[in-house]
Order: structure tokens, then sequence, then C-alpha cells
């Protein structure tokens, strides 16, 4: 009875109140961006322009992840604005190498509902970037030189491994061959090429740290880079629908920002550690009330816990309103549940990133997915808890049970989930603490919560900012341990109390 | 009228009973007696349908048990066993009322009938607030056969009711027993290793060895007449066991 209270009460609650408050009033823009610097910048200098021009209000979806992510975002309509580059579209998004101008790319995006701004001006080209100590030492100038040093070892982001315009194309033309090639985060990358871990690094041209960190870019003599024009990708009817502040981005941003321009502005953001929204408001000209940050981070903390508690809380709840009967119905049919319990021990080994990963072409991104993937995690140690709890009842009580003549309901909730319920309420306890860990992956599946700063801490290489989300993280799971303990003293009968210290 | 009839029972490789027939008479005590082992314990749980036989029959008041009718048979029986059985997260009083709520009695009515169990099974009712674990172990047994005799079965199964107590609990609760089946009249089957437990209840014995029967009878025929050498050492090894002199 008290489990079944349990499920009926204040998780519920929040998830109806929160879901009412999130509702979407027409005349929203969602802006998104990647995660890295640049894209933070001109995905919030564009939310600003939102904000003044005041046609529609503004939803910030930034740091979703790579080119993929992003994209199917803005197809699947979860976003209507984000910064892009021409390069990408041609050969990453549509495929199609012959496509170079902005002309022809516009054309062919049409069908799919998007249209592109004009360049904004710079262009952010791949390029490979070594120690310039290094590059000295071994006359290294051009990528064509590379050829002659296979023992270097690099560091590549996932995106530039994969990509045809990267990592496996830039091989091919130049017929580089390097023994020592890993996947890195990027934003880490950094720190292991000064230290010298790394050799050779992907990087962009407008990167703000190539000065500061004493780097150099290979020259690409042989031609292998496309242009990388940067533009602002739009969903049309978002264009149409708001034509006063379309007008304005593309005044605001077509032909306004230089390699150089933008090489600062990411500088700002990388080397100075200005937030986002002051360098933001510093390329558009606009003095951004000087909130200071501390006062900025509080509410958006505020937020943010809102936001992940709702994450833990609902997607614990399901995982409880799906796991505990999948574990009685594991104990009663046993062959049928080790089936069923070996398939959700099978989720539980797909890491928790990638399963986040696999919800985007079932769901989307955002909060939905997001919670659809937190609950499957969350459901095997509250179904394996019950299983264990179900078949873990003295079987000399389960035939007295049966000689009483309860009934199937009664016998069960009279009985047998009772009787389980320390074991239960245990495996309820390990879920959310897990969860409120693994729900700080969402964010980078657009999910919102603490990881939200620990995605942009990462993409800005800002350890601060990592922390502000992980420590509140951390605090959230001891806080909900502490709140099970006591919950504990109230779902697990008196009568079984003492046991249950002795258990423990 | 409970009846085995050419009862074999296995479990895996081992035979539990070997064609068993065992007669219960209504309105008598009918002991099975037996050292662990002998399947004496698989003798209820087949009556009560716990399990199926192998072979043979099991027969309550002239139906077959088996899956099909064995919800409605053990609506006639009560069940008690070693150290109670109790639920521990119910109290005393909910263990013993748990079998009427589901039959949907009435609450007051719930309330008289266990009053009255109270008085018969000798139990204070204060008692009935507590956890199992707050109890004593003979008290943890008195409420044990309150809860077994709650919708007032005609057939009463007891799996070593006395076992898990110590020697003065248990002499004062054998006598109370005995004399509840006597007033009750109830058809009594009880499962006990203890030779003069048997000696205090049965009105007919039946004494088990490695799944067969050895000798059927009154207590007095196991002492006078006993059917083969082995009834004889059962008897005395624990009369001697016990310090107590061998009878006759």
């Amino acid at each position: 009875m008290s489990i079944r209270g349990l499920l009926g009460g204040a998780a519920l609650g929040v998830l109806l109140v929160h879901s009412v408050a999130h509702a979407a009033p027409k005349g929203v823009i969602r802006v998104g961006s990647k995660s890295f610097t640049e894209s933070y910048i001109l995905a919030e200098a564009a939310a600003q322009v939102i904000e003044q021009v005041g046609e529609a209000r503004v939803e910030r979806r930034v740091g979703l992840g790579g080119t993929g992510l992003t994209y199917r975002a803005i197809e699947s309509g979860a976003i209507d604005l984000y910064p892009e580059y021409t390069g990408t579209l041609g050969l990453v998004i549509l495929k199609d190498p012959a496509l170079r101008t902005p002309q022809q790319i516009r054309a062919r995006l049409d069908t799919r509902g998007l249209t592109i701004s004009e360049p904004l001006g710079f262009t952010n080209t791949y390029a490979l970037a070594v120690r310039a100590e290094m590059a000295d030492r071994l006359g290294l100038e051009t990528l064509s030189d590379l050829a002659r040093h296979p023992g270097l070892t690099a560091a590549f982001s996932s995106g530039f491994m994969e990509r045809a315009d990267g990592w496996p194309g830039l091989q091919r033309h130049y017929g580089l061959w390097l023994a020592n090639v890993r996947v890195m985060e990027h934003a880490l990358t950094y720190r292991a090429l000064v230290n010298g871990d790394v050799d050779i690094m992907d990087i962009f041209s407008t990167d703000g740290q190539l000065e500061r960190l004493r780097l150099r870019i290979l020259q690409d003599d042989r031609r292998f880079f496309p242009d990388y024009a940067a533009v602002l990708l739009v969903r049309r009817e978002t264009a149409e629908r708001f034509p006063r502040t379309w007008a304005r981005l593309r005044e605001t941003f077509e032909g306004q920002l230089d390699d150089r321009r933008m090489a600062r502005l990411n500088a700002m953001a990388d080397l100075d550690g200005r937030p986002v929204p002051g360098v933001a408001a510093a390329f558009l000209g606009t003095a951004r009330p000087a909130s200071g940050r501390g006062a900025a981070l509080v509410t958006e903390l505020y937020a943010l816990t809102l936001d992940h508690l709702v994450l833990v809380l609902v997607s614990v709840a399901s995982a409880i309103i799906l796991g505990l009967p999948m574990g009685v119905v594991a104990a009663r049919f046993r062959r049928a549940g080790q089936v069923e319990l070996g398939v959700i021990g099978m989720l539980q080994t797909i890491p928790a990133l990638a399963l986040l990963m696999f919800m985007i072409p079932l769901f989307g991104i955002g909060k939905g997915p997001a919670l659809v993937a937190l609950s499957l995690y969350a459901l095997l140690p509250i179904t394996r808890s019950t299983y264990a709890g179900m078949i873990g009842i003295d079987r000399q009580l389960l035939e007295i049970a049966f000689v009483l003549n309860l009934g199937r309901l009664r016998r069960l909730f009279r009985i047998e989930l009772p009787l389980a319920s320390i074991s239960i309420m245990a495996g309820i306890k390990t879920s959310a603490v897990l969860t409120v860990g693994t729900a700080t992956l969402a964010a980078f599946i657009g999910g919102g919560g603490y990881g939200a700063l620990i995605v942009r801490g990462l993409a800005l290489d800002d350890t601060a900012t990592i922390l502000a989300g992980a420590a509140p993280a951390a605090v959230m799971a001891l806080v909900f341990h502490a709140l099970f303990e006591l919950l504990d003293r109230l779902a697990v009968p008196r009568g079984l109390r003492r046991e249950a210290a002795r258990v423990l | 009228m409970i009846t085995l009839h050419g009862v074999t029972k296995r479990f895996g490789d081992r035979v539990a009973l070997d064609h068993v027939s065992i007669d219960v008479l209504p309105a008598t005590t009918h002991v099975l007696l037996g050292s662990s082992g002998s399947g004496k314990s698989t003798v209820l749980r087949l009556i009560l349908g716990l399990v199926e036989p192998d072979d043979g029959v099991v027969l309550v008041d002239g139906t077959a048990v088996g899956p099909s009718t064995r919800a409605a048979l053990v609506a006639r029986m009560g069940y008690v066993v070693q150290d109670g059985g109790l639920y521990p997260h119910l109290t005393a009083y909910q263990n013993v009322a748990l079998g009427a709520e589901a039959q949907r009695w009435p609450r007051a009515r719930i309330g008289t009938r266990v009053t009255e169990l109270a008085v018969m099974a000798g139990l204070e009712e204060s008692l009935l607030r507590l956890y199992p674990r707050e109890l004593s172990g003979g008290q943890r047994q008195r409420v044990g056969l309150m809860r077994a005799l709650m919708l007032d079965p005609p057939m009463l199964l007891l799996d070593e009711p006395l076992a898990a107590l110590d020697p003065v609990v248990r002499a004062e609760l054998q006598g109370h027993l005995g004399r509840l089946f006597a007033e009750l009249g109830k058809t009594v089957v009880l499962v006990t290793h203890d030779i003069r437990e048997a000696a205090v209840f049965a009105t007919t014995i039946t004494l088990l060895t490695a799944g067969r029967v050895v000798q059927r009878g009154t207590f007095a025929d196991l002492v006078d007449r006993p059917a083969t050498q082995f009834v004889t050492q059962f008897l005395t090894a624990q009369t001697l066991a016990a310090g107590a002199p061998a009878s006759r």
C-alpha cells in the first residue's frame, strides 16, 4: 500500500505542474547551436537580436552536440534556427560535393523547408594545428609535410574522424598515414596538445586559442578543405512568420563578421572566460545589463535545478510504474522473467550517452527522448530488486497465503509487495541516485538540467562552468539519498523495520 | 474425512512417499509420526494441494485434491506451522483477521470472532496489537492457531506446531491444544517427530519412515504390539534421549 502511495505521490504532481508551465505559447523561436564556442556565441547573439525585435519569444536550446544532432533538430522542428557552415551543409548534410555556393545550397534546402542567410563574412574551415615549437623543429609548414612524419600522434574530434571532409578524405587526398590517431573531446585536446601528449589536432581557422597557445596551422597546400562560410540556417516557416525578425537577423549578421572579428569573439569566451551572453552583446554593440556572472548563474542554477528534478522524478516515477510490475511478472513466470531481465540488463550495458543518442531518430531531441532514455536506464535496479524481493519471500509464507484463500490481488498487495518492500525500496533508491547522475547527460540531446552547464563548460573549456553543473548534481544525489532513507521509514512496514536495519 | 490412497510422491530421484495409504476419520486427531525425512510433512502438503501425487489419489470429503478443486478444499482447512508462520509486516490481529477480510466479513464480526479466539487460545487480547517479532514463541504459536481457526474450518492441519518452543511452554500449550481439539470436534492431522506429543494428542498414529508406513494404530498399539523392531527402537530412542525411563 505504501508503495502505491509513493507512486501516486509527489513525482506526478511535479510532472503535471511542470508540463503545463512548459506548454509553448505561440510566437516562439527556438534557437539552437552546436556544442562549440563559436556556435554558442552566434546562437546567443541571434537570440538577443530576436529578443530586441520583440516579435517572438526566444527559447535557447544551445549545445545540442555535433552536426548530425543539430541538423536533425532543425529538420524535425525541435529548433528553428542555428548557425551552420556552407561546407558542412553541402558535404555532410546534402552530401553533394558539387554544392559550393550559398545559392546552390539554398535552392536544395528549399525542398526541406529550410533556408539560409547570406554568408556572415568569416569562413571557419577545418585545419590541422601543431605546436609552433614542434613545427619549427621538424620543418612542418604544410599538410603535405605531414607525410614525412608518420610517428606523430593525432587526436581528432569524433566529427572530424567520421566526415568525408575530415580525416578520411584528407588522408586520401594527401596520402597521409599516422600510426597513432585517436578520438578525443575537442575542448580537452588543447591541453593534451600543449602538454605534448598529442602532436596534431583538428581545429577551426577562427579558433580563438591559436595564438595564445602558440599553435600553428598547417597550410592546406593541395586545397582539400572546402569553404566553410558561416550562415544562419533557419526553418522557412519561421523566417516567413516573423519577417521583421528575420530581416533584422540578416541585417545584423550578413557580411558583418570577418575572420579576425570572429576569432576575437571566440578568444573573449575561450581565453578571457567571459560569459557567452556578454560576448554576444559585445558583438552586437549592446551593453548587456551587467547583472554580474554570479547573479546570472544563480538564476540559471535555479531553473536548471527544477529542470533536473523533473528529469529525475519523472524518469524514476516511470521506471517504478513500469519496473515494479515487470519485476512482479518476472518473479511469477520465472522462465519468461529470465528473458525479460536479460533484455533490461542489456539495455543497461549500452552506455548512457549512446542510449540517449538512439532516442533521436525515434523521438527527436529535447526533454521527451531524454526522459525515455533515462526511464529505461532507471528500470533495471527497480525491476531486479522487485524480482529479488519477490523470489526471496519465504515459501511457507506464500503457502499460508494460499491456504488462507486470500486471492491473487490481496496476496500481492497485502503480503508479497510488503514483504518485498525492503528490497524494492533499495532498488528505487539506487535508481534515483543513479539517475541524478545520468540525467546530466540529457543535456547532450537538448534535455536540459545540470548537464547544460557541463556541456557548455566542456565546449568553452571552462572548468568553473563544468563544476557549476557537476557539483549541484552531486549535492542533489546526496539529498535524494537522504530523502529515501526517510521514505524507507514510511514505506517499509513497521514490523519489518528492525529486520531492515539488520540487513543493511 | 481425509483419505490417501496408494500415494507415491517423488522429488527428483528421491522418493518422499511410497504407496502410502492413510484414513483420517472425522472428529479424530491423527498424528503423523516420524523422524525428519520420513515424508510426514509431504502428506500434509498433499492434503493441502501444495504438491500433487505422482501416483495414487488424495481425497478430501470424497473429492480428489487437484488443481481445479484445491482452492475450494483448502477453505475447509486451517493450517498451522512451526513458530506460527506469521507475516512479520502485519500485527498479530491483522494476521488473525486476514482470512476473514478476504471473505469480506464486516469489521465488527471480525472483532467479535478474534476476541472469542483469544479466549480459546489463551492469549491476552492486548498482545494482538503487537508485531510477531515482539511476541514470544509461545504467543506466536497461539496467534498462528487463532489464524487457522478464524473461519472455523472443520479440518485442522498442524506441521510440528510445538517444535520451536521451550519445554515449559510446550507442555503448557500441549495440554491446551489437546483440550481444544476435543472441545471443537475438529478433524485434526498433526505432524510431529515427538513421541510424547503423539501420545498426548493422537486418536490414531501413523508411523512413517523413509516414505513408507511402518505401523498404524493407537499409541498403545505401537507400544504393546510393535509391527517391527523399528517401532520399538523409535519409541525407546526418544524416551531415552529425553532422560525418562523407557515405557515398560
